[in-house]
């Protein structure tokens, strides 16, 4: 019942936590493979920009790299993906989680003061 | 709008002064929220909630209510760091608002806003998101749903 959960995976947390690089892996994600250049040129962030998210999303195992010519192009992992779509998931549950406890003790009350009325 | 946010809202059996008094009243959030909850619920009042106050790494989360209009919306910040005080641009909007369906019923939606415009070092920002929020359940669907269509094409 606590907000903690100790089951998450730390470096897929710290990969897609900050906005920005969910802005990049998005895109990634939609493109399949690109190069840092060409998603800068979707996105308001500078190449740099872009290239030091892709290195963290890189680190996290969620996408791949290889050279290609001067460049080097990026792909999503699969399977990295996946566990980071689960782990949102099971993120995004919490709320409704709280929710619904909301709505059983409102109408555990309601149904006592009706009782007692 | 803040591109980070959340809605979530669910039907509850219940008149819209029982919601009330369910999201308000300290007795009350704890038993769907918190481990234990102290709470001045007034325009500007301040609180704390405390999770895992029964394990090695207790958290005491700081609040400060934003607005209170009883019976209809009931609003706070809060930041997952006991020694700071919550505010605009340092903490998480949580407004709740509650729609009465008839007498005996509540149509009662939480809309959470704010991490991405916080003032925060990302370091920070990266513990409250993993310790806290649910805040990137769009992102995650969303997310989801191009990695999906990405696999099916």
């Amino acid at each position: 019942m606590t907000a903690h959960d100790p089951g998450i995976d730390d470096a897929l947390w710290d990969a897609v936590a900050d906005p920005s690089r969910r802005r990049v892996l998005d895109l990634l994600v939609a493109r399949g493979d690109a190069t840092p250049t060409v998603l800068a040129a979707e996105l308001p962030f500078t190449r740099q920009a872009v290239t030091k998210h892709l290195g963290v999303l890189e680190r996290a195992g969620l996408v791949t790299s290889r050279r290609a010519g001067r460049e080097v192009r990026y792909s999503v992992t699969a399977s990295a993906l996946s566990r980071a779509s689960e782990l949102m998931t099971e993120t995004a549950k919490r709320w409704d989680a709280r929710l619904a406890r909301i709505k059983a003790i409102a109408e555990e009350l309601h149904a006592q003061e009706s009782r007692d009325a | 709008m803040s591109a980070y946010a959340i809605e979530r809202a669910i039907d509850i059996d219940a008149p819209v002064d029982v919601v009330w008094r369910t999201i308000t009243e300290p007795d009350k959030i704890r038993t769907w929220f918190a481990d234990a909850v102290e709470l001045d619920a007034r325009p500007n009042g301040e609180g704390t909630l405390r999770f895992r106050v029964d394990e090695p790494d207790p958290l005491v989360v700081p609040i400060t209510v934003v607005t209170v209009d009883r019976p209809r919306t009931f609003a706070y910040r809060w930041i997952p760091q006991p020694d700071r005080h919550p505010g605009p641009g340092n903490a998480v909007l949580v407004t709740f608002t509650l729609e009465p369906d008839g007498d005996t019923r509540t149509r009662l939606r939480v809309v959470e806003t704010g991490v991405d415009e916080l003032d925060w070092p990302e370091a920070e920002k990266r513990e409250y998101v993993k310790d806290h929020l649910e805040g990137w359940a769009e992102h995650g669907g969303r997310l989801q749903t191009l990695f999906e269509d990405t696999a099916a094409s």
